[in-house]
């Protein structure tokens, strides 16, 4: 009955995924495949698919077309397979307000098929884990938010999943709380496959190991975040700030052949501010600074923009567009 | 197993975490006791032939408990968990449909027979205190609890199903609510017209639960009408399995 498996299949295998919705697809033709151990970003506007994608893969629904293994598990013949394996926190992480912290993971973890002595265990764990002591009497609802999105993280984690599925797992909460939560995906990341989504650039950026980037339904980019940077090409540009007359300052880079473009404005005080695009890619900041050196210019600022996910992210969902 | 038993002992303890489950246990005892007041104020005044268990479902609080008390018990249950998001976080743990729903049933059934659990002292209560003449006949009090036990079954497969449509505890209350007291007025139907005889009249004889109770109460146990029940609860209790399962297919 059961096929031979692979030495190590990957951690999920997603294959011309389909799912309608009502006569609409919320994905189309999804494939990728996430190997063990990284820290996966999904990324795009909301009504991307991004949701859907974790629901499947979580085995709370059914896709339409196409099939998706965890573990080498299929989720949709061997879902209950998947769900053990699958620790997984949706969209808002709802919780049982009317439940005492403690109470809520026991049951939890009882419920996720672990016996008796295991599960107290585990919740002891997992309550030491996301520093959860002084609140694991009290009632759910009476939460803030950021110690709720712990108590989240910890039900997901009870049961020792080999695959964590993070619906947006720091909407609505404060830079503090945002900074924590990271930090405890970035140490969950470690031990296991994390799958977070989000539609904030920065959020993914910083956290992930691989970015997959969601559009209408299908994946346009799949890649490391450098290596998405990368593929956008150069045009880095240069920003610098000069005390030179702003004529002056036009002619020396109309006379630059590596710069394509230039902007000059005026600044604070008799200083100026040039953005700089250069032709081919090339670092100009050698070149200026030298340059500044030579006509005895005051120079104040001098930085290379680097291409931010959010330009990569514009870049890539624009093409489709055009 | 497990997983049964443990998702069984959080539905009925969530009936208990709230104020909810207290005033719904007070309501019910405040209407059966109505009840019993109504009963008691017929065999004090006026000369009565018919004997307690006969007189008691026929009070209009009675069955006023009995057609409220399901939408009130069961509308949480599953729309509840889907308004507020938990019912993805249940679904996505390795349970199977089949024992959410049993435990969402069994959880709502228990706490139904809780709720209604005092009133087995009434007819004792009775007799203790009224006058010697007054003989309450115990098989006939066991046969009315099991017509009002399996009753409760079947309300609480139909609440579970009408909770299993929607995310609105209001609209699962209101459509159990509604087909419970259709399904009584029918019954009506056929007390209404006793003398024409057509197809639907026979049809609404079976149906009617008043006479149902009735049976139950004179020490009746009828086996159409356990199978009644019976089979109504076991064919809601499926579909609300398919209503579960269609988030899958959907």
């Amino acid at each position: 009955m059961a096929e031979p498996e692979p030495d190590t299949p990957p951690m999920i295998e997603v294959n011309h995924l389909t799912k309608y919705y009502g006569g609409r697809p919320a994905i189309q033709d999804l494939s990728f495949t996430v190997p063990h151990g990284e820290i996966v970003g999904f990324l795009g506007p909301n009504g991307a698919g991004k949701s859907t994608t974790m629901r499947i893969l979580a085995g709370f629904l059914s896709a339409t077309e196409g099939a998706a293994r965890v573990a080498g598990h299929d989720v949709a013949t061997d879902s209950e397979a998947v769900r053990r394996r699958v620790g997984f926190m949706p969209e808002n992480n709802p919780l049982h307000d009317d439940m005492r912290v403690r109470e809520y993971l026991k049951f939890r973890a009882r419920l996720k098929g672990l016996d008796k002595p295991t599960s107290r265990d585990r919740v002891e764990d997992v309550i030491a884990q996301f520093d959860l002591g002084d609140v694991q009497g009290r009632m759910i609802g009476e939460l803030s938010k950021g110690f709720r999105q712990r108590v989240g993280l910890a039900d997901a984690l009870v049961h020792e999943p080999e695959l964590l599925i993070l619906d947006e797992p720091t909407i609505g909460l404060d830079p503090h709380q945002i900074r924590t939560v990271r930090q405890h995906i970035k140490e969950l990341g470690k031990n296991h496959t994390v799958l977070i989504s989000s539609h904030i650039l920065p959020e993914v950026e910083v956290t992930c190991s691989r970015l997959l980037i969601f559009h209408e339904g299908t994946v346009v980019a799949n890649d490391t975040p450098r290596g998405l940077e990368q593929s956008l090409g150069g045009h880095h540009r240069i920003t610098v700030e000069l005390q030179a007359p702003q004529e002056v300052l036009h002619e020396a880079w109309e006379e630059m052949a590596e710069i394509e473009h230039h902007r000059v404005l005026p600044a604070e005080g008799d200083f100026s501010r040039c953005a700089l695009t250069p032709r081919d890619g090339e670092d100009l900041r050698p070149r200026v600074s030298a340059l500044a050196r030579a006509r005895g210019w005051p120079l104040r600022e001098l930085t290379r923009e680097r291409h931010t996910l959010e330009d990569i992210f514009v870049h890539i969902t624009r093409e489709d567009d055009d | 197993m497990t997983a049964l038993l443990t998702l069984t002992r959080r539905e009925l303890a969530g009936h208990f975490f709230s104020l909810r489950g207290y005033v719904i246990m007070a309501g019910v005892q405040l209407l059966l006791g109505a009840s019993l007041l109504t009963v008691v104020y017929l065999l004090n005044g006026l000369a009565y032939d018919l004997p307690f268990t006969e007189k008691f479902p026929q009070t209009e609080f009675f069955w006023l408990v009995l057609l409220m008390v399901a939408p009130v018990i069961t509308m949480r249950t599953f729309a509840h968990e889907k308004a507020s998001g938990t019912f993805e976080t249940l679904m996505t743990t390795p349970v199977s449909d089949i024992q959410v729903v049993l435990a969402k049933f069994i959880g709502s059934y228990v706490f139904f027979l809780i709720a209604f659990l005092p009133t087995v002292i009434y007819p004792f209560l009775l007799e203790h205190y009224a006058h010697e003449a007054l003989k309450v006949d115990s098989g006939a009090v066991w046969s009315l609890a099991l017509g009002i036990g399996l009753y409760g079954a079947f309300f609480m497969a139909l609440g579970c199903f009408a909770s299993s449509l929607t995310r609105s505890q209001i609209v699962a209350a209101v459509l159990t609510f509604a087909v419970g007291t259709g399904l009584f007025i029918l019954g009506y139907l056929a007390d209404l017209r006793p003398t024409e005889v057509q197809w639907w009249h026979h049809l609404v004889q079976h149906i009617s639960m008043l006479r149902h109770m009735q049976d139950f109460s004179t020490g009746i146990v009828d086996s159409r009408h356990v199978m009644f029940y019976l089979s109504l609860t076991a064919v809601f209790l499926f579909f609300t399995l398919k209503s579960v399962e269609s988030r899958r297919w959907k």
